[in-house]
């Protein structure tokens, strides 16, 4: 028994570890971001790397998830009759939820994983302590960047993977399941609010991309233990990362509603 | 290695360029550094010695402040490193260039780019830049290197690509962690040649672990030996290898039994 609440405290305890490591970092990444010199190059070279490199990931997924979502809601939706109504749950589905969710997951896995590898090895290589040791702050040289282009292009991605995931329930209703074009697109956009449902999609997304780029900054950072320990670092990054995304996608959407 | 008084800031001139008080650090329950002293004039290189996994790494970076102590100071050129602003520290860690055991280049740059990043990042024009990343390869005797990947490097040339990148700020300290370790006699050679040869010119202070006694003697004006996390023994070469102390006997000849191995003769009984 007593053992068994041991190991409780002790993943308690690792829990509070890594959230108070996350919050101390933030404030670290926000101090460093407004100090000089400012990397515009380094910044740019990373908005490539989180947005434009991610580009083929985010539509394929949320183009199929419109695709299905139109598919599923049809077949429910045609047994009481509320066909036209197909429209607006995929739009309303995909700008407020699964795009904004979907992104973020799919780019924790392309991008933070890479990041935390990046950062790990840079670690165990001495390549951080050689940063340090040439005057450069490393939190400003390598997690501003990376995290505030997270920031920036995680809304980019959110907002094409809307319009495709739209398109993508679009075909399936009107193509394949011989809806009326007009009248779906009618219904699609007449109960979608840009100010409140992609703009609160587009929110999430930025704060995603925090969330995530930081976790695997930070899980990077601090890897100890030669190669087994940038392959742990990694595995952390992809799970803390999307289990956070997840646990914040309830609080922001409660926040948001 | 005797202790001095401390204070917040110390005359430059007067004092000497780098100097460690009663250093203490503990990862866990190993203790590492035991309270370790000692001071390094401006000019003068030190070597410090010791078995593998004796701290030695851990003490050279406490002296640039890549580890904090548990106690104990750091004083660059009469400064408290510890008591100085997060800015500060940065702005003192420019005197110093710090060469890594396996060269610690950035791997998603070029040579050009990994010599030139300290002069980039404060600031010097590209004209400059170029001529001092080429002056600095022909330091460390490596021309026509720039546009190579770090990956198509031997690890001779990656030790000298770092020595490269350590000198091009022209700081006044030097420290070198294990330069030589791992590589065959002829390159061994030629490091500590490259090595020599920047002190004639840059005449820095140095600060150098390794455990090669040959290489100790060459480029030291002192020796030390590091073991139980304090300094053993600390004299010119020649006194250091003559030295009767038979922890300094056991490591010059390299015996498997004596004062530095009691663990290992224990649990090998």
């Amino acid at each position: 028994m007593t053992r068994f609440l041991e190991a409780i405290g002790r993943v308690v305890l690792r829990v509070l570890e890594e959230i108070g490591r996350f919050f101390s970092m933030l404030g670290s990444v926000a101090a460093w971001a407004v100090r000089p010199p400012y990397d515009v190059a380094e910044l740019l070279r990373q908005m490539v790397r989180v947005g434009y490199d991610s580009i083929p990931v985010v539509l394929v997924t949320t183009l199929f998830t419109g695709m299905v979502l139109a598919l599923q809601t049809f077949n429910g939706f045609a047994r009481f009759h509320a066909q036209n109504l197909v429209g607006s749950v995929v739009a309303l589905s995909l700008t407020r939820e699964l795009a904004p969710v979907l992104t973020a997951l799919m780019v924790t896995g392309r991008v933070g994983s890479a990041m935390a590898a990046e950062l790990g090895t840079m670690r165990v290589t001495e390549q951080i302590d050689a940063l340090t040791s040439l005057a450069t702050e490393p939190v400003q040289y390598l997690m501003v960047p990376r995290v505030a282009a997270s920031i920036l292009m995680l809304p980019l991605l959110v907002i094409m993977g809307d319009v495709v995931g739209i398109y993508g329930g679009y075909f399936v209703a009107v193509q394949l399941l011989g809806a009326n074009p007009v009248a779906y697109l009618d219904n699609s956009f007449q109960y979608l609010h840009v100010s409140d449902d992609v703009v609160s999609g587009v929110i999430k997304a930025a704060v995603f991309g925090l969330i995530f780029s930081l976790i695997a900054c930070v899980r990077g950072y601090y890897t100890e233990g030669g190669a087994e320990g940038v392959g742990r670092s990694t595995t952390r990054a992809v799970v803390s990362g999307s289990l956070s995304v997840l646990v914040a996608d309830f609080f922001l959407t409660k926040l948001l509603y | 290695m005797e202790g001095k008084a401390s204070t917040a800031r110390r005359p430059e001139e007067a004092g000497p360029k780098l100097e460690a008080e009663d250093l203490h650090k503990s990862f866990g329950d190993k203790v590492v550094l035991d309270g370790i002293s000692f001071s390094v004039a401006q000019g003068e290189s030190l070597v410090i010695v010791g078995p593998s996994g004796t701290g030695k790494s851990v003490l050279l970076k406490h002296l640039i402040g890549l580890i904090r102590p548990d106690s104990g100071k750091v004083f660059v050129a009469g400064e408290d490193f510890w008591a100085l602003s997060h800015v500060e520290r940065n702005r003192a860690r420019k005197r110093f260039g710090m060469s890594f055991q396996e060269g610690a280049l950035f791997d998603s740059m070029s040579v050009f780019d990994n010599i030139a990043f300290p002069l980039r990042r404060s600031g010097q024009p590209a004209d400059r830049v170029r001529k001092r990343v080429r002056e600095c390869l022909e330091i460390v005797h490596l021309p026509n290197v720039e546009e190579k990947r770090t990956s198509e490097l031997s690890g001779g040339m990656r030790r000298r690509v770092g020595f490269a990148r350590a000198i091009a700020h022209e700081p006044e300290i030097l420290l070198f962690d294990e330069p030589n370790t791992g590589l065959d006699p002829i390159m061994t050679e030629i490091i500590d040649e490259v090595i020599l040869e920047m002190r004639e010119r840059m005449k820095p202070t140095i600060v150098t672990i390794t455990h090669h006694v040959e290489s100790a003697r060459k480029i030291g004006d002192r020796v030390a030996l590091l073991f139980g996390g304090k300094l053993l023994y600390d004299a010119r070469p020649d006194e250091f290898l003559a030295a009767s102390d038979p922890a300094v006997r056991q490591f010059v000849e390299g015996k498997s039994q004596g004062p530095l191995t009691q663990d290992f003769e224990v649990s090998a009984r």
